[in-house]
């Protein structure tokens, strides 16, 4: 590529735990992550694994009684005068600082578009108010700069769509205009939360190229949170693989695909029935995800794992080790493998 | 007492099912959805017929019409019971059909809503069996706790509410309430769309398994194309309200004939980026099926439509063993199946 | 007894219970001082003047006029009382008559209470067996019924219940005018419960597990009662408990207006008739005790409707 990766986001060790009168629900739970600029980090996993959670402690938005601890560094670029990276994690999640960089400098869109628009205003003003927040005070170059960014995503007659209400619009269009709405006001980084599953496939062919078309133009940096494997593997640059509010593996999508080290990731990835696969028995994980409460030691994975080792998957808890460049695995079994390879070597 | 092949369970002949749209004080008619518009196909014995589909085609409402869980507009269902008799579903009296139902069974998509949240997994399970009068006291005991353990659940639950079990598990009691009358044929209505991948392969598997010890037959419901595939015999796809093409899934998936098919097998996002591909991305969504457009009613998205298919819908036809389609040039467009990716 | 009177004491402020007594000090058993009435020569006023030398002790399971337990067990033992029952035992004033207030108050409680518990019955049957004709059947019956429920509603509560009661024929016995009103109260009542009761049902027929029942073989009779009838019984039971204080307050808006229960009838309502014009108000503010009743029944009942709706959600 030339150009060298910038990292804009880094999230150190960032943990959202909830304090219930049941216990404490370990929802994200020791996360590692880095965010490049132009770059799509995939975040896969099943219901309850936390990475819709991780994406809310982005922005601050975890509800309550939710608790964000550990390092969320947002390198701004000198936008704010210095070029010291800004913890978002000390901020106050109702603070003005946070507020300028929710929508303008990190933008999210929501598997369900109807729930980010409010009915009763129209698209164009809904637009308008975001542009005038975080980019101008001119309300004419604001509503010149909303029927740009709809043109950008693809719909037509954009005067027109600036005045209708979201319940006019059909799903893909809803979401077409959602995502117009993130990024008008030009951010560094935009938060996918599931943005596809509630559409057709052929709809949600339409989005996923939108997306990809506007992150190549802005150099925008995308994180893709979805349970689909298909999509994941369209989409991104790097994934991390989350399960029950751990990252499991975390690498380069080529090498997740076709040199998965993780069980989980292994059993995940034979588990999805796909059109290019010849038929064969699918290989299912036993059991289910267990509730992130009151959880035992160890390896979060050692209740459904074929290969567990009694008295060693579930004696301390697992480290996220590196097995090789840029490719990190949070298991015991595979770093054995690999110093057993190095000695014989 | 009607005729059908003897090598069918079900055969559905002409199936409709128009939704009137009321408007105004008096709530008069000024139009219908056709929610499903003259399909036919038919089910071998042990055999899976997938319908695919993308939200609003009319599949759902195709599997309840078949079961009369909603009422047809027009049709007939042929379905041979479990004495060989061939009965049409459609002229059936309350009473037969409530007899005829215990032949053909329904799985529902929500695992949360389908099993009423105040009843014991017990209860829930020998419903069929109590309404029906088939069993009593220990004996029906014993045959819930039998189902239990067929789909894989603990038979010491049985007093347990469903509240207590998980996404997977719940849907394994709703198999075990289909599988109660000892059905031959079961319309699988998304049943594994709301669940995670792998339990989602936990509950396909468990649905090949019980075809397979039970002599099952399945009508199995699905927008996923990669679920389809794996599950299925024989495919149909439809597009608001009608069967566009239906094959063998080999020939479906290799060399499709309907450029509707062609376009779905091609969205369908596949597990592997190395195969990030020159993909058919058609424009628009799908039409409103309350206000469908003119002739074939794909024409607006299909990127090799003419002249004739703006004004002339298409039928059905062979295009080949087995294989149908709804489109004016089929056999003659070179379209692109799974593997030509 | 509501009737018996304490004819030299009427209009008499409620007598202080006491335990200290100034000559022999601390006594356990609490007693009260009796009474003279005097008339102030200039304004004609009557006040009663406290007399410490006559000292009736409060006792349990006295001896008294004789009554019938529940109307049928003939008995002469009151719970608590004077030795003598003709002494006056005067806890929370006396109105004109020299009626005891504190009595007249617990037997009103009888008909206030009952009157709502009554007329929630009715209303409950009439609200079940409607909404769900209307929310199960649907087509013409659901539509007359929901016609019929707006146009109850759309007239203005108090005015209708005024008609309804004034229409009841003047000469009928205190017990039938009772009952004629619970009928006045739950004609217009059961509207707004046959609503929710429509509304949930037509929710519930929508949700998989009653097509689930219904293919399973179930009859419509089995659906009602096993699949929807549990789904909102605990709905109903909360929205029941909710909707008594209303009933109780308008027997007791009608009473007090004149229209409703008449004397010699004692509810909560005809007890605060007394209580209608400032003068009486001012110098006899006792007469305001049965209000003090009837806002804390109402709270009760408002408190134990909470308390069953948190009981009653498992998915809070």
């Amino acid at each position: 590529m030339g150009r060298q990766e910038e990292v804009i986001l880094e999230m150190k060790d960032v943990k959202v735990h909830f304090h219930l009168d049941e216990g404490v629900l370990k929802a994200v739970d020791g996360v590692d992550l880095r965010i490049k600029r132009g770059k799509t980090l995939g975040i896969v996993g099943e219901s309850g694994c936390g990475k819709s959670v991780t994406s809310q402690a982005l922005l601050r938005i975890v509800p309550k009684p939710g608790e964000v601890q550990g390092k969320i560094l947002l390198y701004r670029g000198g936008k704010d005068g210095t070029d010291e990276p800004v913890d978002l994690v000390k901020l106050d999640p109702r603070g003005k600082q946070i507020r300028d960089i929710r929508g303008g400098e990190i933008a999210m869109i929501f598997q369900e578009p109807m729930k980010a628009f409010s009915p009763i205003h129209t698209i164009g003003n809904q637009i308008i108010e975001a542009i005038l927040l975080h980019t101008t005070d001119d309300k004419e170059e604001a509503y010149r700069l909303g029927v740009n960014i709809l043109q950008k995503v693809g719909m037509s007659n954009p005067e027109q769509r600036m005045g209708e209400y979201p319940h006019q619009l059909s799903g893909g269009m809803r979401q077409r205009a959602m995502i117009a709405m993130a990024l008008s006001c030009n951010p560094s980084i935009l938060i996918a939360d599931e943005p596809t599953t509630a559409l057709d496939v052929t709809v949600q062919a339409q989005v996923l190229q939108l997306i990809n078309d506007l992150k190549e133009k802005s150099d925008t940096a995308v994180i893709f949170i979805t349970h689909d494997l298909g999509v994941i593997a369209e989409m991104s640059d790097d994934v991390a693989v989350m399960y029950l509010g751990k990252v499991v593996e975390y690498t380069d999508v080529d090498t997740l695909f076709h040199a998965p080290k993780h069980p989980y990731t292994k059993a995940l990835l034979n588990s999805i029935p796909s059109v290019s696969m010849e038929k064969k028995r699918l290989e299912s994980i036993e059991g289910t995800v267990p509730f992130p409460m009151n959880l035992p030691q160890g390896c979060g994975f050692y209740s459904r794992c074929k290969h567990a080792v009694d008295g060693v998957c579930n004696a301390a808890d697992v480290p996220l080790v590196e097995v090789a460049a840029g490719h990190h695995v949070r298991c015991l079994m595979v770093e054995s493998e690999r110093t057993e390879q190095e000695v014989e070597a | 007492m009607t005729d059908m092949s003897a090598q069918l369970v079900l055969d559905v002949q002409a199936m409709k099912k128009y939704f009137p749209i009321k408007k105004g004080f008096l709530q008069k008619t000024v139009g219908y959805v056709k929610a499903v518009d003259d399909v036919q196909f038919h089910i071998r014995p042990g055999e899976t017929f997938g319908l695919v589909g993308e939200s609003g085609c009319g599949k759902t409402t195709l599997g309840r019409c078949i079961l009369r869980a909603i009422e047809p507009s027009s049709g007939s269902v042929l379905f041979r019971d479990r004495e060989g008799r061939v009965r049409d579903v459609m002229q059936l009296e309350a009473g037969d059909l409530r007899a005829i139902r215990r032949d053909m069974q329904l799985i529902f998509q929500d695992p949360y809503s389908s099993l009423n949240p105040r009843m014991t997994v017990l209860n829930i399970i020998a419903e069929p069996l109590v309404c029906n009068g088939m069993l009593h006291g220990a004996e029906l005991k014993e045959r819930v706790a039998h189902l239990m353990e067929l789909v894989g659940l603990n038979s010491r639950h049985l007093e347990r509410y469903p509240h207590a079990f998980s996404g997977g598990q719940r849907q394994r009691i709703g198999i075990a309430r289909a599988l109660a009358t000892e059905p031959k044929f079961i319309v699988c209505d998304e049943a594994v769309s709301a669940l995670d991948v792998s339990v989602q392969a936990q509950i396909i598997n468990l649905l090949q398994d019980l075809q397979e010890k039970l002599g099952l037959s399945y009508l199995f419901i699905s927008h996923d194309l990669g679920v389809i595939q794996h599950i299925s015999n024989r495919v149909g796809v439809m597009y608001v309200g009608k069967m566009v093409e239906t094959a063998t899934t080999q020939t479906l998936f290799a060399s499709p004939q309907h450029p509707y098919t062609e376009a779905l097998l091609s969205a369908k996002p596949v597990p592997d980026p190395r195969r990030k591909s020159n993909r058919i991305i058609l424009s628009g969504e799908v039409a409103n099926p309350a206000n469908p457009p003119s002739g074939c009613y794909f024409h607006p998205r299909c990127p090799y439509a003419k002249d004739k298919c703006k004004t002339e819908a298409p039928g059905m036809r062979q295009v080949g063993d087995g294989h149908f389609a709804a489109c004016h040039f089929a056999g003659e467009l070179k379209l692109k199946g799974a593997s030509g990716l | 007894m509501p009737e018996a009177r304490f004819t030299e004491y009427k209009n008499s402020p409620p007598q202080t219970i006491r335990f200290v007594d100034p000559k022999t000090g601390f006594q356990l058993r609490p007693f009260v001082y009796g009474m003279s009435e005097k008339v102030d020569k200039e304004t004609f006023r009557r006040t009663f003047a406290v007399r410490p030398e006559k000292k009736y002790e409060i006792r349990f399971f006295v001896k008294g006029e004789p009554y019938k337990m529940w109307g049928i067990i003939p008995m002469d033992v009151h719970l608590f009382g004077l030795s003598n029952p003709k002494d006056p035992l005067i806890l929370m004033g006396t109105d004109k008559l020299g009626h005891d207030l504190f009595s007249r108050i617990l037997y009103g409680a009888r008909i206030s209470l009952s009157f709502g518990l009554l007329g929630i019955v009715i209303t409950l049957i009439l609200g079940l067996v409607l909404g769900g004709i209307s929310g199960y059947l649907g087509g013409i019956s659901d539509t007359i019924i929901q016609r019929t429920i707006d146009l109850l509603i759309c007239i203005p509560t108090i005015p209708l219940w005024m008609a309804l009661s004034a229409a009841l024929p003047r000469n009928w016995s205190a017990a039938q005018t009772y009952f004629g009103l619970i009928i006045v109260f739950s004609i217009i009542g059961w509207t707004g419960l046959a609503r929710v009761v429509r509304g949930k049902i037509l929710s519930l027929r929508e949700e998989d597990f009653t097509m689930a029942a219904r293919l399973a073989g179930a009859s419509n009779f089995r659906i009602i009662r096993k699949h929807l009838l549990p789904s909102f019984a605990s709905y109903i039971i909360v929205n029941v408990t909710l909707s008594i204080p209303g009933t109780i307050l308008g027997e007791t808006a009608l009473s007090f207006i004149g229209i409703g229960l008449q004397p010699p009838v004692v509810s909560w309502g005809v007890l605060l008739q007394d209580a209608q014009n400032l003068e009486t108000l001012a110098h006899h503010p006792w007469l305001l005790w049965p209000a003090l009743f009837i806002i804390l029944t109402v709270l009760m009942f408002n408190f134990l409707g909470d308390g069953l709706r948190d009981a009653a959600d498992p998915y809070k």
